[in-house]
């Protein structure tokens, strides 16, 4: 069974617990500006939205590497990118059309989430739920069952 | 280590920014935040200035967990000689600010000094600039927020700053970060704004990655943290239900403080309650959007709401109706309770002008309600200040915070804080304050332990010092009989001294639901380098809070100021499982200073000073 993260930005507190976790994970600092995944705060609304790579199945970085950098992680599903063949050329920043492949100066490399080899730290970090790691083919299925519940809770007509 | 070891010391006179090295052995001594930044001011600063002269500094300061995955690491303090009290001042905040200056590689930034024009400080790692406000200065803390994120070209800059009431003088002036989290007591903003500094903008980008043992922190903060998911206070009650979950607590004890402490039970608390916050209103929503948690808290008991649209205060207003942070307890009691009002909209509205424009919603609050006394007793006229204003007057309410965010006309009055306002009335009596700072939300006839906690409160009268109400009414480590005064001074002074090392660490008090100092100490011992132990900590916690009654002192206060105003000492409440009580303080306070080890005139012994190193 593949796993994919899954987000649920309305049980999100916007604690930043996962934004640690990651740059944690990566490169052992607590480092947000070196997270892979980021809580946007809309202030206006009161809605806090945690956002990453999806992980395309056609991803549009890989196909758009020159260097071929960016593999696919046979066990997980992840386009990870091999970071000594990644030669910063930023293609696969303009290829993304959701904007989770980001450059960073300081390394001359791109990062984006690898799924942290299948235990991803983000998710179990994530105090509220918020992110969850689950059966990548059922993501929907906690919403089916609340509308379930609802539906079969209505008397018929 | 989980200190940057470096700090920055911006005069402002000069227009100089320096670099300096932490001093490793105070950092030992006092931990960080807090009790660190109050070292580093007593030392520097003569107690007996004017708090709003230029020889007054004002520290911004981390703890070695802010910017960890400790939970609630992300807490930042303000120190300095408060003017509203004339007393050692340090005022908490949350939200995103202070994990951001820890980032940028900061542990503290000391300010010194006057600008000669409105400037504010930009730090993006180690650029540091000071830069011309001009563009700012008279403008709110939002719109504050807004130009500097614009003009930075950078939404993700973090922003402390000032709003009108902190340039207008208001002596219970914020500092806001993160548009509604606040450095709210004692009136450091105001300090702020005597110096000309309108904001701190920071962008940091480093991180915090010298963790002594990181693999032994990471597991023991998953455990801490599931400590607070596992308990019910921090667990359920406060994300559900916010510290509004107190108000109906409270009002049943009898120890809601009500009309100016007038009552200690308010007969519309259940209207401006957290249940209320939850339920429905005439325009189909709830007051309500969500819970919000501030930098690597998991608990996120604070409060984003919107205001019905058609309500009175903001039908025309329609920039006031986007989601906004409150109601939180205090601010709900002081707003509502103390002035009898009990329109939640309202309260909410004032809320978010105090937000707006940084004043302390509880000094300002209690403020509104010794007027509404004073004008009960005909001794504030209406032609004085241009409307009626009786206890519970949501109107009149809504008419002092305008006129206090905006320093006009009966405004400015206000913003010199209840004792100022009673003075001038001839009834210094009817200021519900110690020290000259005004009650929080819990009225020491129904608590007796708290009476004596904000007598003998370092920063004025405050909750936040030793809470001993968890104790007395939450059962928090154990359940105490709070009508009494049997064991209150033991209570009090192991509150005082514990939290002292919570707010000097760089966590948040609220964790203290569900932590005690020995949750706490492993957390540190991970991070930090050298002996973090039990006695260690506790011996801390008391050399800090005697740190700062030694500066008190200093400054001219004596035993005399430990006093609470006569209406709780010879007032008996009226009812409630407290009728006929008042407060004990008299009983309790000789035997506090034996056991701090202080004289009958509350002087640290030389014994005790010699005992705690100071």
């Amino acid at each position: 069974m593949q796993k994919s993260l899954h987000i649920d930005p309305v049980k999100c507190t916007g604690c930043r617990q996962c934004e640690m976790a990651c740059s944690y994970e990566n490169y052992g600092t607590f480092n947000i500006s070196k997270s892979r995944i980021r809580i946007f705060d809309f202030e206006h609304t009161g809605r806090k939205v945690p956002y990453t790579c999806t992980q395309c199945a056609e991803a549009w970085c890989l196909h758009a590497c020159p260097v071929e950098a960016i593999k696919i992680d046979t066990n997980t599903g992840a386009k990870v990118v091999i970071e000594d063949v990644c030669v910063g050329c930023k293609v696969c920043t303009i290829a993304c059309p959701f904007g989770t492949v980001n450059y960073m100066a300081d390394l001359g490399k791109v990062q984006k989430c690898d799924l942290c080899g299948g235990e991803p730290a983000c998710a179990e970090a994530c105090p509220t739920g918020a992110i969850t790691y689950i059966d990548a083919d059922w993501t929907g299925l906690d919403k089916m069952r609340q509308w379930a519940e609802k539906t079969g809770n209505q008397a018929s007509a | 280590m989980a200190w940057t070891r470096k700090y920055l010391r911006i005069n402002l006179t000069a227009g100089t920014v320096k670099v300096e090295n932490l001093n490793m052995q105070w950092a030992n001594d006092y931990l960080g935040q807090r009790g660190l930044a109050t070292k580093y001011f007593v030392e520097e600063v003569d107690p007996k200035i004017d708090p709003l002269s230029p020889d007054n500094k004002m520290i911004f300061t981390t703890g070695p967990l802010t910017g960890t995955m400790a939970s609630t690491g992300g807490r930042y303090s303000v120190v300095t000689k408060g003017p509203l009290t004339g007393a050692i001042a340090c005022s908490n905040s949350g939200g995103y600010f202070g994990a951001e200056l820890k980032f940028a590689g900061w542990d503290m930034i000391i300010v010194e000094g006057k600008s000669p024009k409105p400037v504010y400080l930009s730090i993006a790692d180690d650029k540091v600039e000071i830069k011309d406000a001009a563009h700012l200065w008279g403008k709110t803390v939002w719109q504050t927020e807004e130009i500097i994120k614009k003009t930075h070209q950078d939404p993700l800059v973090r922003v402390s700053s000032i709003g009108r009431a902190g340039e207008n003088g208001v002596l219970y002036a914020c500092i806001v970060n993160d548009l509604h989290r606040a450095a709210g007591r004692s009136g450091v903003g105001t300090v702020m704004g005597s110096k000309n500094l309108k904001a701190i903008a920071v962008r940091g980008t480093k991180g915090v990655g010298n963790i002594r043992d990181p693999k032994a922190f990471m597991k023991v903060t998953y455990e801490k943290k599931k400590v607070l998911a596992d308990n019910a206070v921090t667990g359920q009650g406060l994300p559900t239900y916010g510290t509004q979950v107190l108000m109906n607590v409270i009002n049943e004890i009898g120890a809601l403080p009500t009309r100016n402490h007038r009552d200690v039970q308010f007969e519309s608390a259940s209207k401006i309650s957290a249940e209320a916050m939850h339920e429905k209103r005439p325009d189909g929503k709830s007051h309500l959007v969500t819970n919000q948690a501030c930098f690597g808290c998991t608990i996120a008991c604070g409060r984003i709401s919107k205001l019905d649209e058609k309500h009175f205060t903001v039908k025309n207003n329609p920039q006031y109706w986007g989601a906004s942070g409150g109601l939180e307890y205090e601010a709900a009691w002081a707003l509502g309770a103390a002035n009898g009002v009990g329109d939640l909209e309202a309260l909410q509205y004032v809320n978010m002008l105090c937000n707006e424009d940084g004043f302390d919603p509880i000094s300002f609050g209690a403020t509104v309600g010794a007027a509404m006394e004073l004008y009960e007793l005909g001794l504030i006229k209406q032609e004085d200040i241009g409307f009626d204003a009786p206890f519970g007057s949501a109107e009149a309410l809504v008419k002092m915070g305008e006129m206090t965010a905006r320093g006009e006309g009966f405004g400015k009055l206000l913003g010199l804080g209840s004792k100022r306002l009673c003075d001038k009335y001839g009834r210094g009596d009817l200021s519900m304050s110690v020290k000259g700072q005004e009650f929080p939300a819990y009225d020491s006839r129904g608590i007796q332990g708290i009476g004596l906690a904000y007598a003998t409160s370092n920063r004025g009268a405050c909750h936040l010092r030793g809470y001993t109400v968890a104790s007395e009414v939450l059962g928090i480590p154990v359940k105490t009989d709070p009508l009494t005064t049997d064991g209150k001074p033991e209570l009090v002074k192991a509150f005082q001294d514990a939290t002292s090392v919570f707010d000097s660490s760089g966590v948040c008090v609220f964790t203290t639901f569900a932590w005690t100092l020995a949750d706490l100490q492993p957390q540190l011992a991970a991070a930090l380098e050298g002996d973090w132990s039990m006695d260690k900590l506790n011996l801390m916690g008391e050399r800090i809070w005697n740190m700062e009654r030694q500066f008190n002192n200093a400054a001219g206060f004596t035993g005399k100021d430990d006093n609470l105003p006569p209406r709780l000492t010879t007032e008996p409440a009226k009812t409630g499982p407290a009728k006929g009580l008042v407060n004990g303080l008299a009983t309790m306070l000789p035997e506090y200073y034996r056991i701090r080890g202080w004289d009958t005139e509350g002087r640290p012994t030389a014994e005790t000073t010699k005992r705690l190193g100071l």
